[in-house]
């Protein structure tokens, strides 16, 4: 225990120079002069408004991504004191003295600033040479593109940086796993697999595809694990060390078991991101608390939940509803706006413009706005009171129910009748008695959906109900469409039938909730200071809050389809397109999103080399004709599932999205061809150049297309710094491509 | 890929762990041999009956084929109305029949093939199929219809093929078999004039001929091996011309031949030659052939369908130049573009149509109130434009001038024929698209602005400057903006009389949106030429379709509000499909799954997965297992891993489809798990039967968990299908006289029975619903068996109350209410001929008057 004092205590450490200068010369790269432009560049906009939120504490819902992204931004803001108020309305305002510019660029600057000595650490864990390891660091470092988006405030550079961290990590256990199994480092590295994967996927959806990329290549070594008879099965050993026959092997036979190994990995690489992924949500809503903008997406259930807004006119309101209970009615689905059951003295016209004909009844509509006709009484059919009794009937499940509306004392009615705008369905209208010819059938029978039992009663809030109509068995349904002039815009409210069918829009939850009464009742409550009140925030759980969310940003569609500098996937791999980021508002200094070309194009066409000499090298094996030592093939195939690999996932499925694409969604699929690109030449070099002369040759060849990439990146570095204004001549020089949108003013 | 996992067993020498099995293990391991042994019976045939077994296996499959044939074929002419999609598919075979051009998502082969039976069995394609419900009277449908089930019927033998093949062993592909045959969806299905029994034929049969073909492995290039690839070629060819569901078999039939490619690639001992030649016979069947055929398709398709028809609007320009009836077609106009002409202007995204004004403005509130311009699919009098100069106004047809083309670059102004308003753009939103600017009509008899000044680009300028007719593809750009005049492609509300929006779009992107080309011209200085020059060549046309049958899929996309079967839905028979059913007498179709096979079904898969993953992972380890077992898990890892792969590949793409999607798209995948349902269950009871070792149990278990599975697939068949009961003589009996059938010993129990339920219904009588279910069907039974009113009425005085003493003991305190409800049911429909079952309950079950009633 007293050990260190018996024998000196001796730090050797071994410092890889090669790795502080990239990392030196990263920083630099990315950190220097961070705060210009002191003004909104780009989709900063974006992701500034949503920081303000974090500051001021106010919900929000934006479906780009789970919150983590926008927290680590948050986190900057809150490390450089940040207090939320400045109003990000449009690309170019200049940025008020109290935003701390610098530490909101920080953290991204950071992970693109760190991503160049991981590309380095990776390649050598690929067990490629250090030479190769140096030039994909160098690649990253003079990048165009990655530093541009590095160094504001937007999330790629952070999602690259945990794809980068995740794949390092798996292989640096990987290593581990042929040396020391369950040490301490092994752990250590499966961990942060798991944890930068989740991280990857909280920031942006893309990160999904390099985690599943994580999880096959994870499962094939797995698979691979299980196949090897030297590792012993659970409680195998014991049965060999009663037999004397296998006890020769024992030396053998490694005492690790293979249902440790994959359960080990089970729980890094499916539980831990699984649980991180929660507590990124958790933090999120624990963090935004007060209610904002948004609210109005988001169920009864969950605005009331926050602080303000909804929460506080629902406030001590009664749980359960009642027969007597005054209500609004406000739909589930929420689509196209989120609205309540809603009529007015108006009538349907009689005949309609294509000349159908109506009911003449009052209109019943779904209108988005807090009004004194949202109001609704539920009453019991067999009594004629509309206030409540004591005591209390509260409705339950199954119950039938008539709804009359409140200002006109008229009772919810469907009938045979084609409703307005879709004629399939039947009219719901509250019903006005003409004459005879058309009978009141105003009965509904309540079903609650989410209900646990059969007898559940209805709460405010919290159940979500249909109305059934007794007499046609047809349900209460937002249709969708808008009502023409006659029924002022409303969305149109009808009677569909169904046979099982289960749709959100027929779906109603009581948002608004108070006991009619007499006036005498009234009296003797206010004696009595009025019944039980529950607050129904509290029984909201947060996985209920977690999946509500989750599930609103996942079906939130914006529609901003076209957008000036948007692409689409098959422009990038060429560079045929860029980014016009920012204009100073006086000379032409501007920012771009704008790639090396050399590497661009290089990276490519070095996929297309490792596809073809993959394919190439398989096909010979399977005839028997081994190119490769053993080693190196298996190193050649796990470069392959990673890089390649890598770069497929993150670029193929930007083919099958309908959202709308910039070139930026590209970076994170070049990263991984970077990674690529340097390991494809030294492979050339190892093992195609026959002579050491053809070797020389390719070296050179080699530095000289580096110094062109160099050369290409300084060209091109005043449209990635923007600090430097350039005249019309030289901008226009710098238009390589037709398709390159350089701003050039007009004098 | 399936195949993958063979050859581990050979190749691991391991210490035998467990002794249970030594002297097995220490067997030669041949995978093939193993696999024979395992699926062979027990009792090892003899020469002589080795004959008998051959015929015995003929005759049953003759057996499932005339079950399947009887059951498809029984009542096929009914109900003799159109059901569900027949009035699509009906529609689309008549229009073969009246050569009438069409447009649908779907490629042509089903339809075509439709429209042959209908007109070989003598249908004149006369009858307008116009909505599910009509009555086809005279009109002779069932030639069609009997085409489909012909169709529908074979896909239980291919299945009982497939298994028998796939896994050696009669009681799987039996099981197989009767999954299918007693399944309704699959019955329903295959009844009516739609395209999935083609489909679903075309698939099996692929899915059958590959199975052929990979036993035929071991005697390449030989007759039989040549027969079942170009078989697979054909049918694949057949499943993509019906429906491009078609392919997800091809991908089976592709990874299939890739791993078996790569297979016989790493076999050194065939030469390079060798694999050379597997490698052409492959693309020569697999690639060349089907994609003749399906090109043939679509030539005949063509050639069919010579006349103009519904869908020309679909299609471009050129495109309906083709069509006899068509005012494009052998029409002769001026070859180039001149001022002074009169135009029509066609956007060339499909489906958008002309470019069109009218006498309306845009209403209050959305950008100028200038008069509407739109596009407009139907050809009409406003969609005529006069081209201009942009600088005078004179008349260019006075014939003083001298003929002037318009070129590439030059600035014109578009003049609306009919209301003399120029065609104008000007820094107003455009009424639906944000960031666009509107497009209007300005100007009063031609004189406008500088804002109704527009450049004439040609895109493809490979025919020089001047602009022609129907070829050259042009855009048009707003001189003063900027902007390029498109069509967003969105319908435009009321007020725009739901024409789609036409805008002037900043963003200069070349899209098909803002490209037009010129298709009608009149100029009467400029001389005509035959347009028959321009038609297009038949890889253009053919590409064309493509493009709009892939256009028109992705418009089919549900709307937010509505109501859509989800393919989650699907498995579990969460929803049918209602076929038909016209009003509430009328007897109604409803597709759905039987829920016992389906359900069945689905733990099968399930448990596959478990047993699969459990097998492959012993392998992995080298774990050593007897022959037996090894054949075994082979027969359900390889045969079972194909299988589940058509399923997996009919079934997991739909989850990534935006169309809008319906219950019957999982029926291919379906028959996929039914054939995994099949192996795996008499995978599993073998290893059962194996696992206890002592034969008679262990065949006994193997048998009676096959004819219990077979038993209660048929069982619920019949619960569900009553009409099918006469057709198998179960529990039928006819009667001389009613008071002979009131007596027998089968009404008194079935009236017990009766009593039993209703006693239960009045007790629980909250639940009408479920009572009101019962006596439905109650009803139906009714009918079916043929009761009649009369009968009943006899009954009604007879049975219940004098029967009394009969039903002894149930007659509890409440029966007598339940048995004065029963008899008061006729009593209020004396005046119909038949019970019909939909309405009676109704009636009687009004729900002011039973509560009354059973106080």
């Amino acid at each position: 225990m007293w050990g260190f004092l018996k024998r000196p205590v001796v730090v050797t450490a071994d410092i890889n120079l090669h790795l502080v200068a990239l990392t030196g010369m990263g920083l630099l790269s990315r950190l220097w002069q961070l705060t210009y432009p002191r003004a909104v560049v780009f989709d900063e906009v974006y992701y500034g408004q949503y920081i303000s939120f974090y500051m001021k504490r106010i919900f929000f819902l934006d479906d780009s991504g789970p919150p983590f992204g926008h927290m680590v931004l948050a986190l900057g803001g809150y490390l450089g004191g940040f207090d939320g108020n400045f109003l990000w309305n449009r690309i170019g305002a200049e940025y008020s003295s109290n935003v701390p510019v610098w530490s909101l660029r920080l953290l991204p600057a950071l992970a693109g600033a760190l991503s160049v000595p991981m590309a380095y650490q990776i390649v050598l864990e690929l067990h490629f040479s250090h030479c190769a390891a140096v030039g994909a660091a160098l690649l990253m470092l003079i990048e165009n593109a990655l530093i541009t988006q590095s160094r504001l405030m937007l999330l790629e550079s952070v999602l690259i940086f945990f794809n980068l961290l995740a794949v390092l990590s798996y292989l640096k256990f990987f290593n581990c796993q042929k040396q020391s199994p369950f040490s301490l480092s092994w752990w250590f590295w499966l961990t942060l697999t798991g944890v930068a994967c989740s991280c990857a996927v909280g920031i942006k959806y893309m990160g999904v595809f390099t985690y599943m990329l994580m999880l096959v290549v994870a499962a094939v070594h797995a698979w691979h694990l299980i196949g090897d008879q030297t590792l012993s099965n659970v409680g195998a050993d014991v049965e060999c060390c009663v037999r004397p026959a296998c006890v020769g092997q024992m030396g053998m036979v490694q005492r690790v078991r293979v249902f440790c190994h994959l359960l080990a990995r089970a729980v890094a690489l499916l539980v831990i991101p699984a649980v991180l992924y929660l507590l990124f949500f958790y933090v999120h809503l624990i963090l935004l608390f007060r209610s904002g903008p948004h609210d109005q997406i988001m169920s009864s259930a969950f605005q009331a939940s926050l602080e303000g807004g909804l929460a506080r006119i629902t406030q001590g309101q009664p749980l359960e509803v009642a027969f007597g209970s005054q209500v609004t009615l406000r739909s589930v689905f929420g689509k196209p706006v989120p609205c309540w059951l809603h009529s007015h003295q108006n009538t349907y016209p009689m005949i309609y413009e294509n000349g159908r004909g109506s009911s003449h009844q009052q209109q019943v509509t779904c209108y988005p706005f807090k009004d004194v006709n949202n109001w609704w009484i539920v009453k019991d059919p067999r009594r004629h009171q509309l206030v409540v009794s004591s005591p209390l009937r509260p409705v339950r499940h199954g119950d039938m129910v008539q709804l009359v509306h409140g200002m006109t004392a008229r009772s919810l009615n469907t009938h045979d009748v084609a409703a307005p705008m879709s004629p399939h369905s039947q009219e719901v209208s509250c019903y006005i008695d003409y004459n005879i010819s058309m009978p009141a059938q105003n009965l509904w029978r309540l079903e609650i959906v989410n209900r646990r039992s059969d007898t559940e009663v209805w709460k405010t809030i919290l159940s979500e109900v249909r109305f059934v109509h007794v007499n046609t068995s047809s349900v209460l349904k937002l249709s969708g469409a808008h009502l023409p002039d006659w029924g002022f815009r409303q969305l149109e409210i009808v009677g569909e039938k169904l046979s099982r069918g289960y749709h959100e829009s027929t779906v109603w939850n009581v948002e608004e909730h108070r006991y009619g009464t007499s006036q005498e009742q009234r009296e003797r409550e206010w004696e009595l200071n009025s019944p039980v009140q529950v607050d129904a925030s509290r029984n909201l759980s947060f996985m209920a809050r977690f999946s509500e969310l989750q599930w609103r940003m996942l079906v939130l569609r914006s529609d901003d389809s076209e957008h000036k500098y948007s692409s689409s996937p098959l422009e990038w791999v060429t560079l045929d397109t860029n980014i016009a980021y920012w204009l100073h508002p006086r000379t032409s200094a501007q920012i771009h999103l704008l790639g090396n070309i050399v590497i661009w194009v290089s990276g490519s066409l070095a996929l297309a080399i490792y596809m073809l000499l993959f394919l190439w090298y398989l096909l010979r094996r399977r005839r028997n004709v081994h190119d490769l030592p053993q080693d190196a093939w298996l190193r050649w195939v796990l470069v392959g599932a990673l890089c390649a690999g890598g770069w497929a996932v993150n670029y193929l499925p930007f083919f099958l999205m309908e959202k709308t694409l910039f070139l930026y969604h590209y970076l994170p699929a070049l990263t991984f061809q970077i990674l690529l690109l340097p390991v494809v030449l030294q492979h050339i070099s190892d093992h195609l150049c026959r002579s050491q002369l053809q070797r020389s040759v390719f070296s050179a060849l080699v530095v000289a297309w580096y110094s062109s990439a160099c050369h290409v990146s300084n060209t091109l570095r005043p449209l990635t710094y923007g600090d430097k204004s350039l005249s019309p001549e030289e901008l226009k020089a710098l238009r390589w491509k037709d398709s390159w949108d350089i701003l050039i003013r007009k004098h | 890929m399936p195949p993958a996992t063979g050859g581990g067993l050979a190749e691991t020498e391991l210490r035998p762990r467990r002794g249970r099995c030594g002297p097995q293990a220490t067997r030669a391991a041949d995978r093939d041999v193993a696999a024979r042994a395992a699926a062979r019976n027990p009792k090892r045939p003899a020469r002589g009956s080795r004959r008998f077994e051959t015929a015995s296996r003929w005759a049953l499959l003759a057996l499932v084929t005339l079950l399947s044939f009887a059951t498809r074929f029984h009542r096929l002419d009914e109900p003799p109305h159109i059901c569900w999609d027949e009035t699509h598919f009906g529609k689309m075979g008549s229009y073969y029949i009246n050569r009438t051009f069409f447009f649908d998502v779907h490629p042509p082969l089903g339809k075509m093939l439709i429209g042959l039976a209908g007109y070989l069995s003598g249908y004149d394609g006369t009858f307008l199929f116009q909505k599910p419900g009509d009555k086809y009277e005279h009109h002779s449908y069932m030639g069609m219809r009997g085409f489909c089930a012909f169709l529908g019927s074979w896909l239980v033998p291919f299945a009982y093929l497939t298994v028998l093949d796939l896994s050696k062993s009669l009681s799987a592909a039996l099981l197989t078999a009767a999954l299918l045959t007693f399944d309704t969806g699959c019955l329903t299905l295959s009844q009516y004039i739609l395209l999935d029994p083609i489909l679903m034929f075309f698939i099996m049969a692929a899915m059958l001929s590959m199975v052929k073909y990979n036993s035929c492995v071991d005697r390449p290039f030989s007759a039989p091996w040549w027969f079942w690839l170009s078989l697979t070629g054909v049918s694949l060819a057949g499943a993509l011309g019906v429906k491009f569901v078609g392919l997800f078999i091809i991908l089976q039939v592709g990874l299939n031949t890739i791993a078996d490619l790569w297979y016989l690639f790493g076999d050194l001992s065939l030469s390079l030659v060798t694999v050379g030649k597997h490698l052409t016979a492959r693309v020569l069947c697999l690639i060349v052939l089907p994609l003749a055929l399906y090109t043939a398709t679509f030539a005949v398709h063509f050639m069919v369908l010579s006349k103009s028809g519904p869908g020309d609007g679909f299609f471009s320009s050129a495109f309906q130049a083709r069509l006899s009836g068509n005012n494009l077609h052998n029409a002769s106009i001026p070859e180039h573009l001149a001022y002074g002409s009169v135009i029509t202007v066609k956007n060339l995204q499909m489906a958008i149509g002309y470019l069109h004004s009218h006498r309306h403005l845009y209403p209050e509130g959305i950008g100028a109130r200038q008069q509407q311009v739109t596009t407009y699919l139907h050809k009409d009098y406003n969609n005529l434009w006069i081209i201009k100069k942009h600088n005078t106004n004179s008349d260019p047809l006075d014939p003083s001038f001298p003929v002037e083309f318009v070129r590439h670059g030059d600035i014109i102004r578009l003049e609306h024929k009919e209301t003399s308003r120029n065609l104008h753009s000007h820094y107003h939103e455009a009424p639906l698209t944000r960031k666009h600017y509107q497009v209007t009509g300005y100007g009063i008899n031609g004189t406008g602005d500088s804002n109704d000044f527009w450049r004439i680009e040609v895109v493809n300028r490979k025919f020089g400057n001047r602009i022609k007719v129907l070829r050259s593809r042009i855009r048009l750009i707003h001189l003063v903006t900027g902007c390029v005049l498109g069509s967003s492609g969105k319908v435009l509300p009321k007020w725009g009389w739901e024409q789609l929006e036409v805008t002037c779009t900043p963003y200069l992107k070349e899209t098909l949106n803002s490209i037009w080309n010129v298709e009608d011209h009149i100029n009467p200085k400029l001389p005509n030429i035959s347009l028959n020059v321009l038609q297009p060549s038949f890889p253009e046309i053919l590409l064309e379709s493509h493009m709009v049958m892939i256009w028109g899929n992705n418009g089919l996309k549900p709307k937010d509000n509505e109501f859509t079967s989800k393919p989650w839905h699907w498995p579990i028979n969460y929803q049918g499909l209602r076929f038909s059913g016209v009003n509430d007498t009328d007897f109604r179709v409803y597709l759905l799954g039987n829920p016992v096979v389906w359900w069945l079904n689905l733990l099968s898969i399930a448990l596959y997965l478990l047993s699969g993953s459990i097998i492959a992972i012993a392998m992995q380890r080298g774990t050593r297992v007897p022959a037996e077992v090894a054949g075994l898990s082979q027969v359900l890892l390889r045969g079972g891993g194909q299988v589940l792969l058509g399923w997996m590949l009919h079934y997991f793409p739909f989850f990534l489809m935006g169309r809008v999607l319906y219950f019957h798209h999982y029926f291919p995948a379906m028959l996929f798990s039914s054939m995994l349902t099949g192996i795996l269950w008499d995978t599993l009871l073998r290893l059962c039967a194996w696992g206890l070792a002592s034969w008679p149990l262990a065949r006994g278990i193997h048998v009676a968990g096959i004819l219990s599975l077979l038993l209660g697939t048929a069982y619920r068949l019949f619960a569900l299908e009553p009409d099918l009961l006469p057709l198998f003589q179960y529990n039928y009996r006819q009667f001389s006289s009613p008071e002979d059938c009131l007596s027998s010993p089968e009404f008194l129990d079935h009236i017990r029975k009766v009593m039993l339920v209703i006693d239960a219904a009045v007790t629980n009588v909250e639940d009408l619903s479920s009572l009101e279910e019962y006596l439905v069907s109650l009803g139906r039974k009714h009918r079916t068996v043929g009761v009649k009113l009369s009968s009943f009425s006899v009954g009604k005085g007879a049975l219940p109350l004098s029967r009394a003493p009969d039903l002894g003991p149930l007659l509890s305190p409440r029966s007598p209410l339940a048995t004065h409800y029963l008899s008061s049911i006729p009593i209020s429909l004396d005046n119909q001929s038949c019970i019909c079952p939909a309405v009676w309950p109704r009636h009687a079950l009004d729900l002011s008057e039973l509560p009354s009633f059973l106080v």
